[in-house]
């Protein structure tokens, strides 16, 4: 019983990395309909931005928020510059626009940082939380750090007028241009919320699996799973789909014979897909009807 | 967020490309022949291995191409179908002492039957959630082939080796050549066939619902059974060119079939045009050789390098090679009007 508890606690706080990366993808979906690939790759940008910044003496906190306006202005500018030249190009073209970003981007990052691997601080410190070996004030506080950024968002999107407007120019575009909101510009806005959430995201993770070009590989797959799990159209579903994977993925290396670390990634996939023949719009997501 | 249900009358996923233009003139198809035909006459064998990996690719691409131009649905499973093919064909070689040419049908009939399955559970998926089931089988599919239970048929991690065959009754042909042409004479007959089954009924079925699934059910056609049986073929071809690339390339290992891979063949898709079957062996020249171009341009970027010109390809004909052709012909047209 131990071993379990023990295990679940540890998933929880593998699962706070992948929720804070869906609750980013969810955000990005909701603003333009495309699962993002190359995100993952944008938030190690900014990681790598913050910690440069780090390396030039800015304080953790000064160096956080500096970062958090330059994901959002990045944001903003890759999709004035690169996406918005596509949007009526077929959603084909947008994907291979995504993955032409990720390989430029992981490439200059691996040309300006190299691809050695650093170490990036941790503002909560790294000892044991409440006593247990197994979640450190790290864990913790990303946790926290994840589920306050799903509050703030909550209250953006619900009460706000800009994000009510967003949430318009996502769901139906021509009533929202018609009551005069601005689409175009609403999904700037996503991107470049989706850049600074990411990049939250990369700096809570890169204390925990290290800095380097190509840090977010596996963490954006998790990501991807755990929103597609939730529900792309909800943010916590996102977040709760995050800590289901990083749960499930322990649990599944622990107790089934035969799992290793190679076959977790694989395993939590196909629960993944399990679930979705049973609720194809995920756990939380808002099933979509048709009409011809 | 809201409780209200959305009611989305969704645009199709792929953009609708009319029958006629899916495939090429007798005219520019003989002279695209009598080109590939004569090509290895003149150049090296190291060249002509790279035109038998282009053909290769582009059946692979072609595989992918009926299934999302043809049927509308996505994978970024590609790679699993090919890994399957390749392992097959080369099990039957080294393990069981097959003739290369008879493992390849074989080969195709297992992945057929393999993507038929795998298209059942995926028919409740669409868009992003197929990708993303897709997308979990070809990350599957190198662990799963690495497994200790297949070593001795698989050889685990180390993969197996592959003999070439040698040209049959005495021809003075290099291996490579006589490769080459073995994979021309499939490939033209592959293609032959995609696009009769694109002209076909069950051809005009996989575009009904690619364009609007509920009319095309309202219209009486199986929807379950043709988006499974686009998934089965495509796997089939996809199979194939497995089956013959591990000959060609003498090799198999989990790690040669990951998922950049089946990204790769999502590329030529695009980059050749989506529902465009001609295109498919220009997307495969694209993946083959704009890697290797822009590691010369500069080692260190090459990755940034090859963005660039995606970006670029993208920018300038979002269709794909397909837009180039429609242009090209469009002017010609116009010539012959003067």
């Amino acid at each position: 019983m131990e071993l379990f508890t023990n295990q679940i606690l540890a998933g929880i706080a593998t699962g706070a990395i992948y929720a804070c990366m869906a609750l980013a993808v969810v955000m990005i979906y909701q603003a333009i309909d495309h699962l993002n690939f190359a995100q993952g790759e944008m938030a190690m940008f900014s990681t790598f931005i913050s910690w440069q910044l780090m390396q030039w003496g800015v304080p953790y906190w000064g160096a956080f928020l500096l970062t958090l306006v330059f994901s959002f202005a990045g944001g903003i500018a890759i999709e004035r510059l690169l996406f918005k030249p596509l949007a009526k190009a077929p959603i084909l073209t947008n994907v291979a626009g995504f993955i032409a970003l990720f390989a430029i981007i992981n490439s200059v990052a691996g040309l300006i940082w190299d691809f050695t691997i650093k170490q990036y601080p941790t503002p909560f410190g790294s000892s044991p939380f409440l006593g247990s070996q197994l979640i450190s004030t790290h864990q913790a506080g990303m946790i926290g750090v994840t589920v306050l950024l799903l509050i703030a968002l909550y209250f953006f999107f619900q009460f706000t007028r800009i994000g009510l407007a967003m949430r318009a120019a996502a769901s139906v575009p021509e009533s929202a241009r018609l009551v005069g909101i601005n689409t175009s510009w609403m999904i700037a806005l996503g991107w470049g919320m989706a850049a600074a959430i990411g990049s939250i995201a990369g700096m809570l993770i890169a204390p925990v699996v290290f800095l380097e070009p190509n840090m977010m590989g596996g963490v954006l797959l998790y990501g991807f799973a755990a929103a597609v799990l939730g529900g792309l159209t909800s943010p916590f579903g996102a977040v709760i789909g995050g800590f289901l994977v990083g749960v499930f993925e322990n649990l599944a290396g622990t107790y089934i014979p035969g799992v290793g670390n190679e076959l977790k990634l694989p395993i939590a996939l196909a629960l993944i897909v399990t679930v979705l023949v049973v609720k194809p719009a995920g756990l939380f997501g808002r099933p979509i009807v048709k009409r011809v | 967020m809201s409780a209200v249900q959305e009611t989305v009358t969704d645009a199709p996923a792929v953009e609708a490309v009319p029958k006629r233009t899916m495939t090429l003139g007798t005219g520019t198809s003989l002279v695209v022949l009598a080109l590939l035909i004569a090509a290895p006459l003149f150049v090296k064998n190291f060249i002509i291995f790279q035109m038998t990996m282009l053909l290769v690719y582009g059946l692979a691409v072609l595989a992918l191409n009926i299934l999302t131009g043809g049927s509308g649905q996505f994978s970024l499973g590609q790679s699993a179908f090919y890994a399957v093919g390749a392992y097959t064909s080369a099990i039957l070689m080294e393990h069981f002492g097959m003739n290369y040419a008879l493992t390849l049908p074989i080969a195709g009939l297992i992945c057929f039957v393999f993507g038929f399955l795998f298209g059942q559970p995926a028919l409740r998926l669409s868009g992003v959630y197929l990708a993303l089931a897709t997308f979990a089988l070809a990350t599957a599919m190198p662990q799963l082939l690495k497994l200790g239970y297949f070593e001795h048929w698989t050889g685990g991690v180390q993969g197996l080796v592959v003999t070439k065959p040698d040209a049959p009754f005495g021809l003075p042909m290099s291996q490579d050549m006589w490769l080459y042409y073995f994979t021309l004479v499939i490939t033209i007959a592959i293609y032959i066939f995609s696009v009769n089954l694109l002209k076909s009924r069950s051809g005009r079925a996989f575009m009904a619902i690619r364009d609007n699934e509920i009319a095309a059910s309202a219209m009486g056609i199986d929807v379950a059974l043709y988006k499974t049986l686009a998934f089965g073929v495509s796997a089939g071809i996809t199979g194939v060119a497995g089956g013959l690339g591990a000959i060609a390339v003498q090799f198999v290992a989990p790690d040669g079939y990951t998922i950049t891979l089946a990204i790769s063949l999502f590329l030529g898709m695009v980059v050749g045009g989506v529902g465009w079957l001609p295109g498919s062996i220009v997307g495969s020249a694209f993946i083959i050789f704009v890697p290797n171009i822009a590691e010369g341009i500069s080692k260190g970027l090459s990755g940034a390098v090859f963005g660039v010109i995606l970006f670029l390809v993208i920018f300038l004909v979002p269709h794909g090679a397909r837009q180039v052709a429609m242009v090209a012909q469009h002017m010609l047209g116009k010539l012959k009007k003067r």
